[in-house]
């Protein structure tokens, strides 16, 4: 299936190489220890250059036990965007209809909802494939560690075997206003890697998407799982949420829910850990006439793809022969210890002296990261950035933060300026993005902050190149951020894309008052995952919310020693209370979210809408080994509602 | 030459040692083979041990190579005298054999594992089986409490907390369920609805009959 022996270059050879890497990589002395690359003695690790750690037995998929690999080797890799295709594609031989074909190879066994209303305009087509040849880097003493071999992944959407499957796939870049399908082509294969199941369902992170299109972990009715030989044809509205309502039919949606930063993904029902882990993953750009992907333009935040970038963050386990591994036996979760950015280990960025918009999404498995710009020549200094967005959707107003934090499925959109940094830190030439959150296993973090300036902990290194000063109309965020200026509950420096009002108990409007407030605990009883004292079931739903109202949650940790992303499909929410105290302003989480981390023994309220659509979504847990675990819900959206506070 | 002593340390049961020994003979300046593990052979080093165990019907049987090896299966753990969750789980397993009919012993086996090996005899075993009204192609295993142990810790029935592990009425009641060949394996609340854990294990172990149409 692929090479199942690889015979890397005799040692001297490797350890000669290892000296130029490292000398070419610029990592200091200290550095180097840090690694585990040198001894204290000044000697690369003796007999075997940078050799898997001889304590690991062969086969062992362990935290710790993943090769050795020389940091800021390879560029990171942009993913290219997925083109649009004529409906003469040989690919949609069965036309993408609202209504679902009957043909075997579809997967689909619902209609569309609205896609009358909103007729599709592109159409797009994906095969997720294996590729047998994925190189984590380029570098031949990693290649030599970490040689080419099996992931999973998405293609350009052509039939042809050169059109290879790559992780992250392509980004998809759609606009509002221009409704699309995608249809995804489970091409996948049983391979002898031990985890990965063939079977998909594509979830668009963060859409407001019908249950059709959704990409659901299951259903009481409708199928949600895609064979291998299948496709699903995912419809999306590109409306705001809200667009069948009577305040915002004519406008197709609410403005303010806007939505930004997306990620697709699997979702095969207790697989999605090891599926998104093998590659089946990727970003979901929407753009709108005010947040456009060019700088000259709109907000002005910086220009697509050049200096708008994604990094999709995931840490991974190498068995000690250098072959990604998961263990389907683990119920705490899963921890890593190869950062991957973009699919490449610890990848460095060029960059220019101006500002970039980085997209900074926690692919998970389990780990939660808090991110750091580190200057690696005085590892004290705290260099500031400007998180513009939370989740994808726009705050209503930047803020100037050292750090972030970020848990698995959550975006968190930045500003970095090169260029002050530059002038303001004594012209460092490398920045690192570097996570000091410890986490020692899949349950929680320690929530303990590590010193600065470890490069086993940095994720990317961004390499500062060219002039200071270069030009640069991309929108400056420092000078309207908070705190610099005050912050009010009405701020709205990204006009019209404000937050939405706030879902109230005795508003007029259905749509603005909280109909219910209903309660849940997260709870792990006999080592199973509970709701309320109730199990996942994926032949019932637990509720049912009525359609076009407002209701308010109370979300509970009441699981111990763990954390908990959660995550609820269909719109965003907004956190009003963590144990109590008020989300205000100025605070990073004043924001639209779809995914709220649940920190030990905290209880979260938050307020949400439910419109435009009917049928079922999940509530889970973003851990996916959690979720794997049925850390989950079903619920529904009709016409009627029920009333249980509790269910 | 790496080969062959592999084979041999497997055999004879010090696969952990192996690493460290293969390592050590790959000398500078010599060629480097590092033969490649599956990942089906990772999994039964690892995770399926091939202990021997007694079923509740008297049979000696081998972990590995009698329960696992090319089956689709259903494992949890138990204990005959167990006054928390074996019982509604028990219950709960017996609608499952029920709703899965006679594929139980033809195409899925379904085995339970007493965390209490000491106490739990063939007999008690045997009795509990009868007690519950299971039906064939369901078997009550024990064995020596260090090979249940090891197949406890293998199979990842464990809390990381020491004090919550020790505890054993605390025991972890999810269901593990897989396809050996095909290395799909998955874990379902052993007290979830029984309609929801069949339709889980039909869709992961691949039998038409339960998908949704």
């Amino acid at each position: 299936m692929y090479p199942l022996k690889f015979r890397p270059a005799p040692l001297v050879e490797i350890a000669r190489k290892n000296r130029q890497e490292i000398v070419r990589a610029g990592l200091t002395r200290r550095e180097l220890i840090k690694l585990g690359l040198l001894t204290s003695s000044g000697y690369l690790i003796p007999t075997r250059g940078l050799s898997a750690q001889t304590s690991c037995p062969a086969g062992v998929c362990q935290l710790g036990c993943s090769p050795p690999t020389l940091p800021f080797v390879d560029p990171l890799p942009i993913p290219p965007v997925l083109p649009a295709r004529p409906l003469s594609d040989p690919g949609f031989a069965i036309p993408p209809n609202a209504q679902p074909s009957g043909q075997p190879q579809d997967a689909r066994n619902e209609a569309h909802q609205f896609r009358d209303r909103f007729p599709p305009q592109q159409f797009f087509i994906t095969r997720m494939r294996p590729n047998a040849n994925f190189r984590f880097s380029e570098n031949a003493t990693n290649l030599a560690r970490i040689p080419p071999q099996l992931i999973w992944g998405f293609n350009l959407g052509g039939p042809a075997a050169s059109d290879v499957a790559i992780t992250p796939g392509p980004t998809i870049v759609s606009r509002y206003g221009t409704p699309i399908v995608i249809r995804r082509f489970n091409e996948l294969a049983p391979d002898d890697t031990g985890f990965g199941v063939p079977e998909t369902s594509t979830h668009l992170h963060n859409f407001h998407s019908g249950p059709d299109s959704d990409g659901g972990p299951c259903d009481p009715v409708f199928n949600r799982i895609v064979r291998i030989g299948q496709f699903y044809d995912h419809f999306y509205t590109m409306a705001r949420a809200g667009f069948d309502t009577d305040e915002f039919r004519a406008t197709n949606g609410d403005v303010r829910e806007t939505l930004g930063t997306l990620w697709y993904h699997d979702h095969r029902v207790d697989h999605t850990a090891e599926n998104t882990y093998k590659g089946l993953v990727g970003f979901h750009y929407i753009f709108n006439e005010f947040d456009t992907g060019d700088e000259n333009t709109g907000f002005h935040l910086p220009s697509f793809p050049q200096f708008d970038v994604p990094l999709f963050v995931a840490d991974k386990l190498f068995t000690p022969e250098g072959e990604i591994c998961f263990d389907p036996f683990g119920f705490d979760g899963l921890v890593g210890d190869k950062f991957v950015v973009n699919g490449r280990i610890q990848p460095f960025f060029e960059v220019q002296k101006r500002r970039y918009r980085f997209r900074i999404l926690d692919g998970g498995p389990s780990r939660f990261y808090q991110f750091f710009l580190t200057n690696p020549d005085n590892p004290s200094q705290s260099i500031p950035f400007w998180q513009i967005a939370n989740d994808g959707n726009l705050l209503p107003r930047p803020i100037e933060i050292t750090s972030t934090r970020i848990s698995v499925a959550e975006r968190m959109d930045v500003i970095i300026d090169f260029n002050k940094i530059s002038a303001r830190f004594g012209h460092p030439s490398r920045i690192w993005l570097e996570n000091r959150l410890e986490q020692v296993n899949g349950r929680a973090p320690t929530d303990k902050i590590l010193p600065a300036g470890n490069p086993a902990n940095v994720v990317l290194e961004f390499q500062l190149v060219g002039p200071d000063n270069v030009p640069d109309p991309s929108f400056d965020p420092e000078p309207v951020s908070f705190p610099r200026v005050p912050c009010s509950p009405n701020d709205c420096v990204f006009a019209p894309i404000c937050l939405p009002r706030l879902p109230s108990d005795n508003a007029a409007a259905p749509t603005d008052r909280i109909r219910l407030t209903r309660s849940f605990r997260f709870e792990r009883g006999n080592g199973q995952w509970q709701i309320n004292g109730q199990f996942m079931d994926c032949t019932r739903f637990r509720f049912t919310v009525q359609r076009n109202t407002a209701e308010r949650w109370i979300l509970r940790n009441n699981s111990g020693g763990w954390q908990h992303p959660i995550h609820i499909h269909l719109e965003e929410f907004r956190i009003i209370r963590r144990n109590g105290r008020l989300i205000q302003c100025g605070d990073v989480e004043f924001s639209r979210k779809d995914v709220v981390r649940l920190g030990f023994n905290e209880e979260i309220e938050i307020v949400m809408r439910f419109r435009d659509f009917r049928g079922g979504y999940p509530m889970h847990c973003h851990n996916t080994v959690h979720e794997d675990h049925q850390m989950m819900l079903l619920w529904q959206v009709q016409d009627i509602g029920d009333n249980n506070p509790e269910p | 030459m790496a080969v062959t002593r592999r084979h041999w340390l497997a055999a004879v049961g010090l696969a952990p040692m192996m690493g460290a020994l293969v390592a050590r003979a790959q000398t500078p300046g010599a060629e480097i083979a590092v033969p490649r593990l599956s990942g089906r052979e990772r999994i039964r080093r690892y995770h399926l041990p091939n202990v021997e165990l007694i079923a509740h019907t008297g049979q000696h049987v081998r972990f590995y190579d009698d329960l696992i090896k090319d089956k689709k299966v259903i494992i949890n753990f138990m204990y005959a005298k167990c006054e928390g969750i074996c019982v509604p789980v028990t219950t709960n397993l017996v609608r499952v054999q029920k709703l899965l009919g006679d594929r139980v012993g033809r195409d899925i086996f379904m085995y339970s594992i007493t965390l209490k090996p000491a106490d739990d005899s063939v007999e008690s075993l045997r009795e509990y089986a009868e007690q519950h009204h299971v039906g064939p192609g369901w078997l009550f295993l024990t064995g020596a409490p260090p090979d249940i142990e090891q197949l406890r810790r293998a199979l990842g029935f464990t809390y990381a907390d020491l004090a919550e592990d020790a505890d054993t009425s605390n025991h972890i009641g999810m269901l593990r369920y897989g396809v050996e060949p095909l290395t799909r394996w998955a874990a379902c609340p052993g007290m979830a609805n029984p309609e929801h854990i069949v339709r889980s294990i039909l869709w992961d172990l691949g039998i038409d009959e339960g998908e949704p149409q």
